[in-house]
C-alpha cells in the first residue's frame, strides 16, 4: 500500500527519479504547482475512489498524513 | 437520478457565432514567462480565445446572429416560431428579460412564449430539457433555444486562475414537433450546496452594488479581483467535474440502455483539456471520438456544446446520421447529460461578427 502510494504521488509529481519520504512536506517541492494539485485529486479519484475536499484537503501537510487520510477513507 | 424521455422532438438545426476578436494565451504577460505560458497551454489546451473585449458586441447580439442565419438556413416562417428560450448569465440588463428583447429583435410573432434562463456551462442541456418539454405534446411546434455568455466580461483581467480560459460565443439550436421522433434522453442534477464555488458575489439583489463592490483583493496565488468578478474555487469545479460528468453519462446510458461503444462523437462542455481528458479516461471511450473546440475558442460556458458541434461536426451532421452523447457541468453547482441522434441537420459555419 504504502510503496504504491508513493510510487502514484511521485509519478503525479513527475518526481520519479528522486526521493519521497512520508515526512515530506510535499507543498515544500518544486514541482508543487496548481496543477500538481489537480492531478493529485484525480489521482486519489480514480486509484482510491476517493475525494478529499479542498478545505480538508489544506490540512494536510506531510506525504504521510496524505497517506494516513487515504488509508483511514479506506477502511471506512 | 433525474431521468427524462423527451419524445415527438426533432433537433433541427444549430448555429454559432463568436466575435472576431482574437485574444491569443501565447503571449498574455499574466501567465508568466515563456515555459508558465508553454505549460498553461499545453495543460489547458486553450490557445486563445475569441472575446467581446473593446467592442459593445454583447450575448444577445451573437445569439441573434446565429438565430436569424439558422431560421434563413431552415426556411422557417417566423411567424410559426411559437417559442424561444434565452439562457445566460449575461444578458442585456437586470430587467427585462433578454428573450423579450429577442423576440422583437427577431421579429417573433407576439403569441411566442420567451423565457429566460440562469445557468452558465450547463446551460444547453438544462435549456433543451425545456424546450423540449414545452413542444413534446405538440401545442408548440417550432422552438427556438438561444444559449450563450461573454463570459470575459465577468473576469478580472487580473486573475489567471480563469481569465485566459474563457472565451465569448452565442448560439441558437432549432427544435421541432415530429410526431414519432425519439427525440431526446436527458439527465440532469442540481448541487446548491456548490454555489460559492463559482460566483460575482456582489451586483445582485443579495449583496447588492456598494462602493466596496469595486475595490480589489488579492488571494493567495496572486490572483487580483473584485467583487463584481467571478470567483471560481478552481480544484473545487475540477473535483466536480470529474466525479459528476462521468457519472452522469453512465447514469444516463444505462437508463435507457445506450451502448456507449456505439456512439459515435461525445460533445462534452470545453472547460479546458486537462479537466476533459481525466473525464474521458473514467468513461474509457476512444479520444478519436471526443472533438475539442477549445484549442479555438476557450471555455465558452453554455456555448461550449452547439459551438464545438457547429465548428467541428458541422458536415458529419449535415451528411451522416450520428448518435451524439453530450454533458455539461457548472456554475450551481448544474450538471447533466443528453443523449440524440442526428439526421438532416441543418449546420451553417461558426458567424464571425
Amino acid at each position: 500500500m504504502e510503496s504504491k502510494f508513493i510510487e502514484l504521488f511521485k509519478e503525479v509529481l513527475e518526481k520519479e527519479e528522486q526521493e519521497m519520504n512520508l515526512s515530506d512536506k510535499f507543498r515544500e517541492y518544486e514541482e508543487w504547482d496548481s496543477l500538481a494539485f489537480l492531478s493529485t485529486i484525480a489521482m486519489l479519484d480514480e486509484e482510491y475512489e476517493i475525494i478529499i475536499d479542498t478545505d480538508e484537503f489544506k490540512k494536510i501537510e506531510t506525504v504521510g498524513e496524505l497517506l494516513d487520510e487515504v488509508k483511514a477513507r479506506l477502511s471506512k | 437520478m433525474a431521468f427524462q424521455h423527451f419524445k415527438n422532438i426533432k433537433i433541427q438545426g444549430f448555429a454559432a457565432c463568436v466575435p472576431k476578436n482574437i485574444e491569443s494565451n501565447e503571449n498574455l504577460e499574466l501567465l508568466g514567462n515563456p515555459d508558465q505560458i508553454k505549460n498553461f497551454i499545453k495543460s489547458t489546451g486553450i490557445k486563445q480565445r475569441h472575446t467581446v473585449t473593446g467592442t459593445s458586441i454583447r450575448t444577445s447580439d451573437m445569439c441573434l446572429a446565429s438565430a436569424e442565419k439558422l431560421i434563413e438556413e431552415l426556411n422557417w416562417d417566423k411567424s410559426e416560431i411559437d417559442c424561444l428560450i434565452f439562457v445566460s448569465q449575461t444578458g442585456d440588463y437586470i430587467f427585462p428579460a433578454t428573450s423579450c428583447i429577442l423576440q422583437n429583435k427577431l421579429g417573433l410573432s407576439n403569441d411566442c412564449f420567451t423565457l429566460d434562463i440562469s445557468l452558465g456551462c450547463s446551460g444547453w442541456i438544462h435549456g433543451m430539457a425545456t424546450i423540449a418539454g414545452l413542444i413534446q405534446n405538440g401545442g408548440f411546434k417550432k422552438g427556438i433555444l438561444l444559449v450563450g455568455d461573454t463570459s470575459t466580461m465577468t473576469k478580472s483581467p487580473y486573475d489567471k486562475s480563469s481569465y485566459p480560459l474563457f472565451g465569448d460565443a452565442g448560439t441558437a439550436t432549432a427544435i421541432e414537433y415530429v410526431n414519432g421522433a425519439d427525440g431526446i434522453k436527458v439527465h440532469t442534477s442540481t448541487d446548491g450546496k456548490g454555489h460559492e464555488a463559482i460566483i460575482i458575489p456582489d451586483g445582485g439583489f443579495r449583496n447588492f452594488y456598494s462602493k466596496d463592490s469595486e475595490t480589489y483583493s488579492v488571494d493567495e496565488d496572486g490572483n487580483k479581483r473584485n467583487r463584481l468578478q467571478t470567483f471560481m474555487d478552481g480544484a473545487a469545479v475540477f473535483t466536480f467535474g470529474i466525479t459528476k460528468a462521468p457519472r452522469s453519462v453512465m447514469g444516463l446510458a444505462k437508463e435507457y440502455n445506450i451502448n456507449l461503444d456505439e456512439v459515435d462523437q461525445f460533445v462534452f462542455h470545453q472547460a479546458n483539456k486537462f479537466m476533459l481528458e481525466k473525464i474521458v479516461r473514467k468513461l474509457k471511450i476512444p479520444s478519436e471520438k471526443v472533438p475539442y473546440s477549445l484549442n479555438e475558442y476557450g471555455n465558452t460556458s453554455c456555448s461550449s456544446i452547439p459551438l464545438t458541434i457547429v465548428s467541428r461536426l458541422s458536415e458529419q451532421v449535415k451528411n451522416e446520421k450520428l448518435k451524439i452523447m453530450t454533458c455539461a457541468f457548472g456554475v450551481g453547482l448544474s450538471w447533466g447529460s443528453i443523449y440524440f441522434e442526428t439526421t438532416d441537420i441543418v449546420c451553417p459555419k461558426v458567424i464571425m461578427i
